[in-house]
């Protein structure tokens, strides 16, 4: 059946980094990534700094590094733009290797590689210390609708099931000599595509009769309560106030230097 | 008469103007297992809707437990959701929670439960159908006999009047089918099941409807409607190869 593919993301391991609430998580990344953002970027030994952080986290939450750097990988067509920096940015030129490279975009590039790999990676640690579920459960504690997260829950839930009958279909069609060659088979894919909507559609009916069956009347009732301690919180403000400081002390560096 | 459901004079049409109900008038006792039998599109499922008032709008009345179906009522429909258990025939659109703990705790706690005492219904609940170990396992790392189990529990959680099952047998292989049927024999609760799979109701129900053309066109021992050729034959009703109902009822 489902093959779980959701919940590849998580890395089941006891350590305190899982054990804490979600939204002390969710909160924890999101102070980190913009202390790493606001961060000037010619201040190398901060990135540095930032990485041995989330190194550290790393260890505590018992995840490999193999595990993290294999899943960086995500991140390649989004950073593929710095690469072109250093060659199309104006300003001062460098010779590197022969090229003469623009000396502010070498410096654009180093910025966005390392800003968006320190985000990659917090998020992450973040996706594999923290399941789906409560993840989407410390959102709405942070104060997302509720119905915009029962769709999210719904979609997580649906996932496999949607993927299987795509997979039938998709079957059901080899089985009959269909082998999709170029855009002209676009129209098969297509009417397909526009059977699983219905289906999905229809799906989504009996699914809602069900609910109406055991009583629902627009509201899920809350049955995991996440609340966080004020331990919780200070244990989980530790990583994102690490990084405060290291982005303080950059800006301090730039400023009495200057 | 101690009434578990009655049905009086239901009929219905579908807003498209396709009628389905004719006037469908039965009882079932408490503690009774009747199954609803009949063909593709004789309307067991819309009168299945009916029972908790999910469809309305038709003439005749339906009352469970002695408490009339009323859908204009928000409050009195939320007691007859609960009295009337309705397992779906596929489970997958039963069980919409991420764990199968979670799925038979949404509908005690849409009564109001909280706490210890949902957690006692719910392990109660997956007690019953065998199910307690897999309490934390997401529905889709369940095999489809397990989840049909879940979905049971899912209702009998609920502690309702009645246990209503759409084609409770379908689809499962036949270790899974004997299973859910030693369960359903071993529960203390009023069962009526819809379903084509003939044994099964003969295995199960000692008492029988047959729905055809929107109306109860039989109304008896299940073992006496299945060796009846002739009702049999003009209902579209056919037992598969081999099975002689007369064998068990030992005439």
């Amino acid at each position: 059946m489902g093959a779980g593919h959701a919940h590849a993301l998580y890395v089941r391991r006891d350590s305190v980094v899982h054990r804490l609430p979600p939204h002390c998580k969710i909160v924890a990344t999101v102070g980190f990534v913009l202390a790493v953002a606001i961060t000037p970027r010619h201040e190398v030994w901060a990135f540095a700094a930032y990485a041995l952080l989330l190194a550290g986290v790393t260890v505590v939450a018992r995840i490999p590094f193999g595990t993290v750097l294999r899943r960086m990988v995500i991140e390649i067509p989004f950073v593929a733009f710095a690469f072109f920096l250093p060659f199309v940015a104006r300003g001062e030129r460098v010779e590197v290797l022969g090229l003469a490279l623009s000396v502010d975009g070498l410096w654009g590039a180093f910025g966005i590689l390392a800003k968006g790999t320190l985000g990659v990676v917090a998020s992450i640690l973040l996706a594999a210390t923290t399941e789906p579920r409560t993840l989407l459960l410390g959102v709405e504690r942070l104060g997302l609708p509720p119905l915009l997260t029962q769709i999210a829950t719904f979609m997580f839930r649906y996932l496999d099931v949607v993927a299987d009958e795509l997979r039938r279909m998709r079957i059901a069609r080899a089985a009959r000599g269909f082998e999709a060659r170029d855009l002209r088979d676009a129209k098969v894919l297509a009417r397909s595509l526009g059977a699983l909507f219905l289906r999905c559609f229809e799906r989504g009916e009996r699914v809602h009769l069900a609910m109406l069956s055991r009583g629902y009347d627009g509201a899920m009732p809350v049955l995991a309560e996440v609340g966080a301690s004020r331990r919780q919180w200070a244990l989980s403000a530790a990583l994102p106030a690490a990084a405060g400081l290291v982005a303080a002390a950059a800006w301090m560096a730039v400023w009495t230097l200057r | 008469m101690d009434a578990s459901l009655e049905v009086s004079g239901l009929a219905y049409a579908y807003p498209d103007g396709t009628q389905a109900l004719f006037g469908v008038t039965t009882s079932v006792r408490r503690g009774e297992r009747v199954a609803l039998l009949g063909p593709n599109g004789a309307g067991k499922t819309t009168l299945v809707l009916h029972l908790n008032g999910i469809l309305h709008g038709g003439a005749g009345t339906v009352r469970v437990g002695g408490m009339p179906v009323d859908p204009s009522d928000k409050k009195a429909l939320k007691e007859i959701r609960r009295r009337v258990g309705v397992v779906f025939q596929d489970p997958d659109d039963q069980l919409f929670m991420p764990t199968a703990r979670e799925d038979v705790a949404f509908g005690p706690a849409n009564l109001g439960l909280r706490g210890a005492a949902l957690e006692r219904r719910v392990e109660e609940a997956l007690e019953r159908v065998g199910m307690a170990e897999f309490a934390d396992r997401a529905p889709q790392h369940l095999s489809f006999g397990q989840r049909r189990r879940v979905a049971v529990a899912t209702v009998l959680a609920m502690e309702p009047e009645i246990l209503v099952l759409d084609e409770p047998s379908s689809n499962l292989d036949p270790a899974s089918r004997r299973e859910l049927a030693e369960i359903l024999l071993s529960l203390d609760v009023t069962i009526l099941m819809v379903t084509h799979d003939l044994p099964y109701a003969a295995q199960l129900c000692p008492r029988s409807l047959i729905l055809s053309g929107g109306v109860i066109a039989a109304d008896g021992p299940t073992l006496e409607l299945l060796a009846d050729a002739e009702l049999m034959a003009a209902h579209r009703l056919e037992l598969p190869f081999g099975f002689i109902p007369q064998a068990l009822s030992g005439a």
